[in-house]
């Protein structure tokens, strides 16, 4: 994780009908815990819906062969269950549960160390993209983390 | 008098937005009248999707209005788009 690019995806562990499994690793150092506490540095749980809707993200877009971008459209009964130190490494699943017209629905869930920190519905507005270095960069980060095809 | 999958296509209307139900009548458009937005429609949509286990082909609408093949009543005022999920429903139920 690059928390201050928003870049939360490292790795793609596993790619299999309409679900992703990825890695994430919490940095041990961030500007971001400097506040986030002081003396009690923690993922912010903003974050981890960040982390859950790009795991979602390079699902749809491996789903839709890079055909269209998925724009956060809502976030649904986000829970928090536990605090995610700095050095935490963290396993993220998303399903997708409804391919709607121009929008889609999935379920996402973050684990660290085998246990469910946070889940939440997560709904994405389906688009072309819209600028062709958007879809460069999209590429150029898919095959950083390995998604299967941009390998 | 409105069919059944009229009053229930209102009732997802009036849940998932802040339109009162009684001012969800067959002639309101959804958009100019109803005033609902993108995001809430949307939200519409994927409840009307699940309650009838259809694909409410809202991008292919979208395209023929845009492209002016298609009046926007067509899709968009209340009775025409309860037709259309009845139609989708027969054909779903004739696949």
């Amino acid at each position: 994780m690059r928390l201050e690019y928003f870049q939360m995806v490292d790795r793609v562990l596993a790619l299999e009908d309409e679900t992703i499994t990825v890695a994430s690793f919490v940095p041990n150092e961030s500007p971001v815990f400097e506040g986030h506490f002081p003396g009690h540095p923690i993922l912010p749980g903003v974050l981890m819906v960040e982390t859950m809707a790009q795991t979602g993200g390079w699902l749809l877009m491996a789903l839709s062969g890079f055909t269209t971008m998925p724009f956060l459209l809502k976030v649904a009964e986000a829970k928090f269950r536990g605090f995610v130190t700095p050095g935490t490494e963290l396993t993220v699943t998303s399903r997708r549960t409804h391919d709607g017209s121009g929008y889609a629905v999935t379920e996402a869930r973050i684990e660290a160390g085998g246990k469910r920190v946070a889940d939440a519905e997560i709904n994405f507005r389906l688009m072309p993209f819209p600028a062709p270095e958007l879809e460069a960069a999209m590429r150029g980060n898919a095959k950083r983390i390995g998604l299967p095809g941009f390998c | 008098m409105t069919s059944p999958v009229f009053d229930r296509i209102a009732d997802i209307i009036a849940e998932n937005s802040e339109v009162p139900r009684e001012k969800i009548t067959p002639e309101a458009h959804v958009i100019n009248d109803l005033g609902i937005d993108s995001l809430d429609f949307l939200d519409i949509v994927f409840a009307i999707d699940k309650e009838f286990g259809i694909k409410v082909p809202v991008e292919a609408w979208t395209q023929e209005v845009n492209a002016g093949k298609a009046p926007a009543e067509q899709y968009f005022v209340m009775g025409n788009l309860a037709q259309r999920i009845e139609e989708l429903v027969a054909a779903k139920g004739a696949a």
